[in-house]
Parts: structure tokens; sequence; C-alpha cells
């Protein structure tokens, strides 16, 4: 298999025909390329979606309150300022679409999977650079899309990023259910598309063009969690898309798949015999599967960054691989845990809680392999180190309330209150950000020649690290306090009333944190012209991708494609003068490689 | 004012960050291409990580000494609610417990194992035996607690018909609730949203000839009597919601188009709950606010706001539109002869019909 990869010659990339400025940097054919269309594509709605939450942020502090904010970008859904309640919902809708699907699925995976995989296995280029080009076209269609459905008349989609009928398929129990919630689903019906054309992409690369050596017991852990990522879009994601369809056809055909019995607003509806449970099954196959191809990159990621950074091999390489495996399987079937409490079958509740917490041990194996990499290391903190240590403590901290989520008896009082909001967050929102920025931070030179500054970077993290803690931390304390989430202001419940300085507390974290993003924004733009120069292995590390030329080649390597001997992890081995040894030198005479 | 308020932090930040930006790059000049960490930045860096386990500890206590009283894990009002309060503790001594030694070790040893020039890590990939160990005991701990969380949900979410549960139906719509009780025959009258007739004021869509229905009760509070097991039918008749008991560690979807269930005891009557010393202090401290936010509003103008008096709530807990934030029901847990009093005042079904 892996001899594939000498045949994919770097001549019939070419890059010695013309490139025009169109083909270079619009529509590329080139993995690099893409890599930075997805990255910055999915930056900027990150800041679209940040900005939503800083608003939404703001209404819960001070809520019904005139906001100047508020009045110069919501418009007509704030009138003198004060926040809509219609649009409070759309709000939360499109922070956490954009969030889950644009920024950590298609800017993470988009990302990096595009820039490593090839560059990481040793192969010239994707499997097929023509569909990876329309895979990046479709998700910036859908992106667009989704950007204009902010501007509908009835207002956005506002049903949650759920979208559960029949709240979304009615337009007469919300606004937002009409146009706006048309133009989400055709956005996610693109993304979809987007998102399955790159995940076969990344699965044909990963299997046909390795190089000479790289067995699949050599890949970096990076291109496991990718690979498999992959792997869990292609199963979970056509079901959502068949869920959208069908909402369509009720929608706008007249069928009744998830509607039965209704009567709104004075009259009958006709649609009988459906179900919304049958959605909620179908929208968590992928929903929860979702969660894990959010966090598998930022894991995999952090995998290498720690490895490389604390100069030792990642511990239990195979354990790693045997947990990304374990948890890709058991997230397929413990998607009823969002459903304890939908009215299904008591019994399937008990046989989800079951699945759920079994996933915590394939976590608990991942934890400890890093926090036993960091033992006896000799810890580089780059930034992007700083970022993968504080993606295991917000895994950590978010994943552990899991335990009390998944278990169905818990789950009664807790679910939908911010007692989740806090533990998804923290488990997948905040963890999968920080993998996302540890990512940036240590390819950036090799996605732009240039290094990111440092000292801004470190700035960034320790901001981002202890805001995100005082949002998400005290917000457990309201869940417990049985605060329900997507509440658009707790001043109808006196009960609550003594919870209200929480939320001023959190908002403030939320403000300050958020505006530190800017930071990274100019760090981010700046170095890409005026930072530092990069050398060509500055983080001295093992992986292949460190030894194509700094200046970036169509083939990726200008002579042949290097050969590969060992694992990726040999950093301070025994008998070598230098603490790494990349994977293309052979091994020395007498030389073992590792049992690892 | 907040507004004003909140721009005025917003320019402060933007100028703090550029004007760190700019010390930082006159800081740059100096050591050019430097971005890869120094031994300076790791110090710096491993002594941050301790403040930052520091951190974490301090916000988890003040978390717990502020806003920790966590009403939710005690003062249940049902009769499965201690089980659930039991393990609800259980689980978090163990997340206490990993958390403070999981993050201790992770940022010790990052403070600890600092990169220093010279210094070489130790080479070690594997041993079999530690991973034995980080598997086999979360499977114990986990084993544990599946089984004792299984028990609590079976035992939960199992209904008992031999023990004459009083029957309720809760009824959502966009954006209130309905309780309707079976009458003296405690069984409800078939229904369905298609049977509805505004006209004729049957808003639940009762079926009229059913002899069951005429003796129905339609009730804009809810009323238990203590101490009797109540078994709740669910339904909606518009979008889902969620009928959530938080006093009673109660939730259960309304789904149009079908229909649930969840049964509970209540234990507690609201008097009864009203004078227990925990929630008295609670509703003080809401008082107290409340007292202090009337007198802003009253220099503004406005009415001053009501004092508040402890009661059970049935909230709205599954996003159901507009006014989803204000969809709620007051609960009266009370004595079998308040409440005997209270149904006999209500109109049965067949009574209020309109013709």
């Amino acid at each position: 298999m892996s001899a594939h990869a000498d045949t994919n010659a770097h001549d019939d990339h070419g890059h010695h025909h013309k490139e025009t400025f169109v083909t270079k940097y619009i529509f590329s054919q080139d993995h690099k390329m893409i890599a930075k269309q997805y990255l910055i594509t999915a930056t900027i709605l990150g800041v679209v979606a940040v900005i939503i939450s800083m608003m939404m942020r703001m209404q819960l502090a001070w809520p019904e309150e005139p906001n100047v904010i508020f009045e110069a970008l919501l418009g007509k859904w704030a009138p003198d300022g004060v926040m809509d309640a219609d649009i409070y919902l759309a709000l939360v809708t499109i922070h956490g679409t954009l969030m889950v699907f644009f920024v950590l699925t298609g800017g993470l995976s988009g990302t990096f999977s595009n820039l490593l995989i090839p560059l990481q296995i040793g192969a010239r280029d994707m499997a097929s650079g023509f569909l990876n080009m329309i895979s990046y076209w479709l998700f910036f269609t859908s992106s667009v899309i989704m950007i204009i459905s902010l501007f509908v008349e009835a207002g956005p989609a506002a049903a949650g990023w759920t979208i559960y009928p029949p709240l979304s398929a009615l337009p007469m129990a919300q606004g937002g259910s009409g146009m706006g919630m048309t133009l989400w689903l055709v956005s996610m019906a693109i993304f979809i598309a987007s998102s399955l054309l790159g995940s076969l992409n990344y699965i044909v690369t990963v299997i046909n063009l390795r190089t000479k050596g790289m067995s699949m017991t050599r890949l970096p852990l990076t291109i496991w969690a990718f690979f498999v990522t992959a792997i869990i879009g292609v199963i979970s994601f056509p079901v959502l898309l068949s869920a959208a369809l069908l909402l369509i056809m009720d929608r706008s055909f007249g069928t009744s798949f998830f509607l039965s019995d209704i009567f709104i607003q004075g009259e009958v509806l006709h649609y009988q015999g459906g179900s919304p449970v049958l959605f909620e099954h179908l929208f968590w196959f992928l929903g929860h599967p979702e969660v894990y191809i959010v966090l598998l990159p930022a894991l995999g990621i952090t995998s290498e960054v720690i490895a490389t950074n604390s100069r030792k091999p990642i511990f239990g390489y195979r354990a790693m691989i045997a947990s990304i495996l374990a948890i890709a399987f058991l997230s397929t079937i413990v998607w009823g845990h969002h459903m304890f409490i939908s009215g299904m079958n008591p019994f399937l509740g008990s046989v989800f809680t079951f699945t759920t917490l079994l996933i915590a041990i394939p976590s608990a194996v991942k934890a400890f392999n890093y926090i036993t990499t960091l033992w006896k290391g000799n810890l580089q903190m780059n930034p992007a180190m700083l970022f993968s240590i504080g993606l295991v403590s917000t895994f950590i901290t978010g994943g552990l309330t899991g335990i009390i989520l998944g278990d169905s008896a818990l789950d009664i009082n807790v679910h939908d209150t911010y007692f989740v909001v806090a533990h998804f967050h923290l488990v997948m929102g905040i963890s999968a950000l920080y993998g996302m920025f540890a990512g940036i931070y240590h390819w950036y030179p090799k996605m732009f020649g240039r290094m990111l500054n440092k000292n801004l970077g470190y700035v960034h993290f320790w901001v981002t690290a202890i805001t995100a803690y005082g949002v998400f931390f005290p917000m457990h304390f309201i869940g417990m306090a049985g605060l329900p989430r997507r509440y658009y202001t707790n001043s109808n419940f006196p009960l609550f009333d003594d919870l209200a300085n929480v939320n001023v507390v959190i908002t403030i974290f939320a403000i300050i944190g958020g505006a530190f993003q800017l930071v990274f924004l100019w760090n981010f733009f700046r170095s890409m012209f005026y930072g530092n120069k990069a050398e060509q292995n500055p983080w001295k590390s093992n992986t292949l991708e460190w030894t194509t030329p700094v200046k970036h080649i169509h083939g990726n390597w200008p002579g042949e494609i290097p050969h590969v001997y060992r694992w990726p992890y040999d950093y301070s081995k025994p008998g070598h003068d230098v603490d790494f040894v990349p994977q293309n030198i052979p091994l020395k005479d007498g030389e073992e490689e590792l049992q690892h | 004012m907040t507004a004003l308020l909140t721009i005025i932090v917003l320019v402060f930040i933007l100028v703090a960050i550029w004007q760190m930006v700019k010390i930082f790059d006159l800081a740059q000049a100096k050591n050019e291409n430097s971005q890869v960490a120094t031994d300076k930045d790791n110090a710096m860096n491993g002594y941050l990580m301790m403040g930052f386990l520091a951190f974490i500890y301090i916000i988890t206590i003040v978390s717990f000494v502020k806003w920790g009283d966590l009403p939710l894990v005690s003062n249940s009002a049902s009769e499965h609610g201690p089980t659930i309060d039991n393990l609800m503790i259980i689980s978090m001594i163990i997340i206490f417990f990993v958390q403070t030694v999981t993050q201790f070790l992770l940022h010790y040893f990052a403070y600890k194992y600092k990169g220093e020039k010279g210094k070489k890590a130790l080479f070690f990939a594997d041993n079999n035996k530690l991973e034995a160990i980080w598997t086999i005991i979360p499977v114990i701990v986990l084993a544990g607690l599946i089984i004792y969380g299984l028990n609590t949900w079976i035992n939960i979410m199992g209904v008992d018909e031999s023990d004459d549960p009083l029957i309720v139906e809760l009824y959502a719509q966009q954006f209130n609730w309905k309780a309707r009780y079976g009458g003296t025959d405690n069984t409800l009258g078939k229904a369905n949203v298609r049977l509805i007739d505004i006209d004729r004021a049957n808003i639940l869509g009762l079926d009229e000839s059913d002899p069951n229905a005429q003796d129905d009760i339609i009730t804009t509070e809810l009323h238990l009597p203590v101490g009797r097991p109540v078994l709740f039918k669910m339904r909606s008749q518009d979008v889902l919601h969620s009928a959530y008991m938080p006093h009673f560690r109660a939730q259960m979807n309304c789904v149009p188009g079908m229909i649930t269930q969840f049964g509970f005891t209540p234990t507690v009557t609201t008097a009864d709950m009203r004078q227990t010393p925990q929630m008295q202090e609670k509703i003080q401290n809401i008082n107290n606010i409340r007292v202090e936010k009337s007198k802003k509003l009253m220099a503004e103008g406005e009415d001053a706001l009501e004092r508040y008096e402890f009661d059970y709530l049935l909230l709205c807990n599954k996003i159901c539109g507009k006014s989803h934030y204000n969809m709620q029901m007051k609960i009266v847990v009370e004595t079998q002869e308040e409440y005997d009093a209270w149904i006999a005042e209500q109109k049965e079904f067949k009574n209020s019909l309109v013709n």
C-alpha cells in the first residue's frame, strides 16, 4: 500500500505549470491552501459566534435593560436597545450552530486534516484535490447561506441548534421557523455534503497514500484521530442529512414524519401519525458522535503537541489508539442519553446509561496518559503546549460532570439546565477550541512560513484559561439550582433572584475573555506578514511535515518523498545525541525499534 | 447605565490590549527570532501553572461557599428525591476527588518538569501495569455508579398502578400549563387536540361523549395531596415542552401526538417547606435582594417588587418559542383535607362547557 506514494510523483501535480491568482488562492486544489481557506473562513465565523455569545451574556446579566450594543447590532430586534425575546433564541441557535458545525467541525477538521494528513503521512496531496476543492467551496457556500439567514425579515432560525420539530417545523409557532429555518436547513444540507466529501477524501488518503515505511502503527496520533473522526463523520452525518430532508418534506410538502395531532393558533393541522421523538433519535445519532468529531481532532493535536514539547514519547501509544477507537465505537451507541426524559421507553434509558458511562473509561485512559507523558519530561512551554495542557485540564473538569449527566436517574433533574451548558462547553467547546489554538500555534510556521509572537500567545492563553474557568465553573452551580437554559431572562422567577449575581460574574469573565481573543486575531493576521521567518523545524519535531521546505510547493517535497523508518515519538531516545529522531532517519546499527 | 459601563469596560480592555501589544513589541526588538520558548519562558509558565492550579481550587471553594447551598441536592419534596440526592452526592464526591488529584498532577508536573537547556527527558513510552491500573480503577468505580444509577432509575420510572395513584394530566401549550384531574372516578376522559372546540370552551379537546370525561376538572394551578402517589400523564397541543418540577426531582417531556408519564409522591407540603430553616434562609436572602432592587426601581419611578414567598413550581424546560422563559405553573402541596376542599370548588368539565 505504502509503495503507492512514489507513483504519485510530484510531476503529476506539476509545480511547473503556470498558476494564476485564481487557481492559487481561490480555486486551489492544493491541500495546504485549502487548509488555510478553511482556517480563515472558520476564524471569521468564530468571531461572529463569539460576538453573539457576548450579547447573550449581556442580556442574561442585565436582563431587559437598554444596551447600545444591542441597538447597534440587532437593529429592529432591539427596540430602544432592549433585546427582543425572539432574537435571544435566535442568537442561542446561531451561536450553537456556528460553533459546533462551522468552527469546530469545518474549521478544525477542515484545517488540520487537510494540512496534516498529506504532510504527516508523506503524500504529495490529498487523494482527490478536486473533491477537496469542491468540499471547501460547499463549506463556503453553506457559511454564506447561514450568514444570509441572519438577515431574514422574520428572523433567523430560533429553535435551538437541535431544531426539534414541531417548533422548527411550524412557521406559526415561531417567527424564526419560516424562511430563517429553511435557509438553516439548506445551509446544513450543503454543509453535510461538504463534510462527507472531506471525510471520504481523508479516509482514502490515509489508507492509500502513506509513504514507504509508514505503517498504521507508525502514524502520528494526529492522523489516527483525523482518520477515525472522518469515519465517524461518514457514518453519522448522512443520518442528520436524512433528518433534515424529512424535516424539509414535513415543512414544505405536507408529510407527517415528525408531526402529529397539532392544534396551534386556533386551528388543527392535518399532520397525523408522525413523532418528534423519531427526529430526536435521528438528530442525536449524529449529534452525539458530533461531539467526538469535534473533540477527537483536538485530542490528536494535543497528543502531538504534548509529546513534542515534553521531549518525550507519548505515553501508551497503542492505548491511545485503542481508546480513540473505543470512543469512536461507543460514540455511535450512546445518543439516547440526550433523550432520557423524551418519553422513550425507560428501559432504553438504562441501556444508554450503561453505554454512556463506559465512555468514561477510554477517556480516563487518555487523560492519565497525557499526565504521564508530562512526568519527567523536559517541558518546552510554547503557547501550543500551554493550550494542550489547558485542554487536558478542561477535558477533565468537563468530562467528569458527564458522569452525572450520563446517569439517567441524575439527568432527570439537571437535564436542560445550565449544568448541561457548563458541562458541554468545557468538555467539547473549550477543549476543542484549545485544541484548535494549539494546532494553530504549533503549525502556523508550516502554514504561513512565519512564527506567531509567543508573548502574545502567552497573554492569550492565560487570560483565556482563567476566563474560561471563570465563565463555566460557576455555571454548574446555577444549573444545580435548577435554572433552565435557553431562558431569555430569569426575572419571572423570584426563586432564582439569588443567582442574578452569578450571572453578572460569569458575564464579566466572558466579556474579558472574548475581548482578549483580539490579541489572538491581531497576532494571527499580523504575523502572516510581519512575523519572524520560520525555520524548517522550529519545534524540533519528528514528524514528516517538518522535512518539507518552509516555502510551500506543489507536491510538498522537492525531491523524493522521504521514507519512514520509525514511529513518530522517538524523543530523548537513549543512544542518540539529540533529543529527537525524525521519522525519516534510518535505525542505527543495533538500534531497536521500540515495541510500542 | 449598564450599557455605558459595559462600553467603558470594553474600551479599557481594548486600550489595555493595545498597550500590552506595544510593550511586547518593544521587548521583542532586542532579542530577535526567539519565538520558541526559552528557559525563562519555561520557568515563568511553570510558575503560572501552579498559580492556575491555585486559581482552580480557589474558584471551586468560592463557588461552593457562595452558591453551594445546592437546593437540588437537599430539601427534596418527593419520596424518590433523597435517593437521587444520595446518588448525586456520591457522584460529586468522586468527581471532586478525581478533579482535585488529577488537576494537581497535571499542573504540578507542568511546573516540576519545566524545560531547561541540557536536561534530557526520560524515555518512557509504555508500561502495561500502569495502564492496566488506570483502566481497571475507572471500570470498578463506574460499575458501582452504573449499578446504583440503574437501580434508582428503574425504581423512579417504574409505575406501580396498584397503590392507586392520583391521575393528573399536565397539558402544555405555548405558553402555559393546565392540569386535568380525573374527578371522582380518578379516570381521565379520552382527549385529542382534534376535538378542541374553543367556542364551547372545550380547550383541551376532551371527548364530550366519553362518560369518564364528564367529571374531569381542568385547573390552572396544580394542587397535590401530600403523601399520595401521583401519576402524571403529559400532553402537548403544539410543540415540545418539558414539565420540570425541580423540587420533586421530576421531569418529563410533553410530546404532541403522544402521552408521556412520570409518577412521584410528594412528601412535604408547601407550608412545611416554607418553614424549613434552609428555605427560610433562602427566602430571606432573596427578599433582601428584592428590597435592594426595589429601591432602585422606585428611584426611577417604578413599582416596587412584591415580597417573595416560596412556592413549588412547574417550569417549561424545552425550548418552545418566544415566551418559553415565562411558562410556569404554581404547584401547591397540601393536606388531604385542604386538597379535598380545593377540588370541590373547581368546576367539572360538563359544567364548564358553553352551549
